[in-house]
């Protein structure tokens, strides 16, 4: 035992570095717990964006698209199409896309980046059947609006931008999933517009 | 030949005790632990909770040995336990009807809590070791639920977690590392595992003996809200009870009105421990799907992402908060409002500034505005298993002012609140 005189300053600083020192392997230590919550590589790889080549769409046609194990309709709307989308207004539950179906740059009169291209989860919002796509002859569901979509499990309807009719089983806007245009040929479902 | 057995064992705990203070620990906790002689049946809660936790931990194990963890196996091994296994559907009926009883003692334990005052001065971090198991035992249930990996399992969870996706500006990447997945998948399902049969029990046992340990510091409150320890001289000496009590209360306090907790509330609770398991055997053997609000009928398919249950509602302990959830028509602000009602109930030692604890000697406001409470905190959760009609939200949206009101109006009244004279003595 030596007699030297305690140095409380030297005690405290070596108690306080200790305890930073200590403190930083902590916080080391807690990186691969919470980094394995995020999603796996295959989970990633199985969710990863999908690219679709729009150039070969007919006016009018949709194609069908699988992301996240779901189909994603993509419609390229016919201009008359398009115009027809505010005269019905009045005869849907959320004309103006109020309910978070869509991303923030989707919310608009045509759900869509582009007036032109619709896109949306093929996936009813009542129980998840495939609404099918009406070109011209939807008139037998609701007078006066020619294009739209017709469940065939409870009549839900829904027009050429997703949204729903009233007085059907189902309660929502079709989901308008993150996409964007990586140029004007090839959509990417699965990124938004501006987080790419 | 038993004089000699008696040595013996007597020889042995001496040899423990020496090592290991078993024998002062029982009596300090059990054997000589003063209890207040007036508890009434509102005091058969906690120990029934406790019961229950036992129920759930050795049927939980017993679940694990056949569930099997995984998005492809989780619904058919519940199939499997529910058919093949022997006693496998007893089992697994004691544990689903075990969560329900489990919210149904608790309830009663914390309203026990307001009616008599338990948390007021000293017992506000008892109270707060209490909240924290109630939060604990509400994660522990809502993960528990995922796992039979029915249609209303996935749905459930899909609607709570995307609750933390009203987050501003990490909401959608909290969402993401919470599900491991785009959507809720397999990997969601093992890690509610992990945490439903690991993590979560173990925190919830160390925060009951925390709970406990609390309570016995301060000693247990009482339907008069009396203090039974009186300070150490105060009391004349044919007034102290004759009990012999652990010398850490008798030495400090002259001990009046009150009874070792063991035998006599130890054989008390024997009386409410029959009633409650005559309930408890009634609905798992005849009504194990307690009419749909225990186990929900959409549970009966397994879980499907693209079919969405026609009225996704949460088990019926939920219903409350989830009530509060909907009302309010901002999804950042539901959330906020819902957290906001269990923080209420965290702070409620503080929001009582009142010294008088038992609603017996307080005003006929408070018993008006807990009656209020109660009769709000019912109707929310009635209605938090209802869909969400146009009246309902109505009658909800006056319930949440009923719960939140129930906290403002305590705070202003309980500060010159006109009490009744409390009595030096318990009265009953």
């Amino acid at each position: 035992m030596s007699n030297v005189p305690v140095n409380n300053f030297r005690r405290r600083f070596l108690t306080a570095a200790t305890a930073v020192v200590g403190g930083a392997g902590v916080v080391g230590a807690a990186v691969p717990f919470i980094a394995s919550w995020n999603p796996s590589s295959r989970a990633k790889a199985a969710g990863a964006p999908v690219e679709v080549n729009v150039s070969k769409i007919q006016p009018g046609q949709l194609i069908r698209a699988e992301w996240r194990g779901k189909p994603v309709y993509v419609v390229r709307r016919t201009e008359s199409t398009v115009n027809e989308l505010a005269a019905h207004d009045d005869k849907l539950r959320d004309p103006n896309s109020e309910t978070a179906q869509q991303p923030q740059y989707a919310t608009n009169p045509y759900r869509s980046i582009k007036p032109e291209f619709l896109v949306a989860l093929g996936v009813c919002t009542h129980l998840g059947c495939a609404p099918t796509h009406h070109g011209g002859d939807f008139e037998q569901f609701v007078e006066g609006v020619p294009n739209g979509f017709f469940c065939p499990c409870h009549g839900s309807k829904f027009d050429m931008a997703g949204r729903v009719f009233q007085g059907v089983p189902a309660p929502l806007n079709l989901v308008v999933p993150e996409h964007s245009f990586l140029n004007d040929d090839t959509l990417l479902i699965g990124v938004g517009q501006g987080d790419a | 030949m038993l004089a000699t057995l008696i040595k013996l064992s007597t020889d042995l705990m001496g040899w423990v005790d020496k090592r290991l203070p078993v024998t002062d620990t029982w009596n300090k906790h059990v054997g000589q632990y003063p209890a207040p002689k007036n508890f009434n049946f509102w005091y058969f809660f906690g120990g029934l909770a406790m019961l229950v936790l036992v129920n759930q931990i050795v049927t939980g194990i017993w679940l694990t040995m056949n569930y099997e963890p995984s998005g492809e196996g989780a619904f058919a091994s519940i199939e499997y336990i529910m058919r093949d296994v022997d006693y496998g559907w007893l089992l697994r009926y004691m544990h689903s009807t075990g969560a329900s009883a489990f919210f149904v003692v608790v309830y009663m334990h914390m309203m026990r809590g307001l009616l008599y005052g338990s948390y007021q001065k000293p017992r506000e971090l008892l109270w707060i070791f209490g909240m924290l198991i109630f939060l604990v035992l509400m994660a522990e249930a809502f993960m528990g639920y995922l796992l039979p990996w029915g249609n209303m399992s996935f749905w459930g969870a899909q609607v709570i977690i995307s609750l933390f996706g009203a987050i501003p500006i990490i909401g959608d990447d909290l969402t993401l590392w919470i599900r491991g997945d785009y959507v809720i998948s397999g990997a969601t399902l093992n890690r509610f595992f992990a945490l439903h049969v690991i993590a979560m029990p173990l925190v919830l046992v160390v925060l009951v003996f925390l709970h406990i340990l609390a309570l016995h510091e301060v000693g247990s409150n009482n339907p008069d809200g009396v203090n039974i320890k009186k300070p150490k001289g105060s009391v004349a000496p044919e007034e102290i009870s004759k009990f012999k009590f652990h010398k850490q209360y008798s030495d400090k306090y002259d001990i009046v009105d009150a009874i070792p907790f063991h035998p006599y509330y130890s054989v008390k609770d024997i009386m409410g421990v029959v009633f409650f398991l005559f309930f408890f055997c009634w609905v798992m053997f005849f009504a194990p799907e307690g009419g749909g609000y225990f186990i929900e009928a959409p549970n009966f398919e397994p879980a499907n992402g693209l079919k969405t249950p026609e009225h996704i509602a949460p088990v019926w302990y939920f219903g409350p908060f989830y009530t509060i959830l909907r009302v309010v028509p901002d999804k950042l602000l539901g959330a906020v409002a819902m957290f906001g009602a269990i923080v209420m109930l965290f702070l409620l030692p503080w929001f009582d500034r009142g010294t008088v604890k038992s609603v017996r000697y307080r005003s006929k406001w408070h018993l008006v505005n807990l009656m209020q409470f109660a009769v709000c905190f019912i109707v929310l959760g009635a209605l938090g298993t209802m869909p969400a009609t146009p009246i309902a939200n109505y009658i909800g949206i006056v319930a949440s002012f009923g719960y939140f009101g129930f906290f403002v109006a305590l705070w202003f009244y309980s500060k010159n609140e006109n009490t009744k004279p409390v009595p030096e003595r318990v009265t009953h």
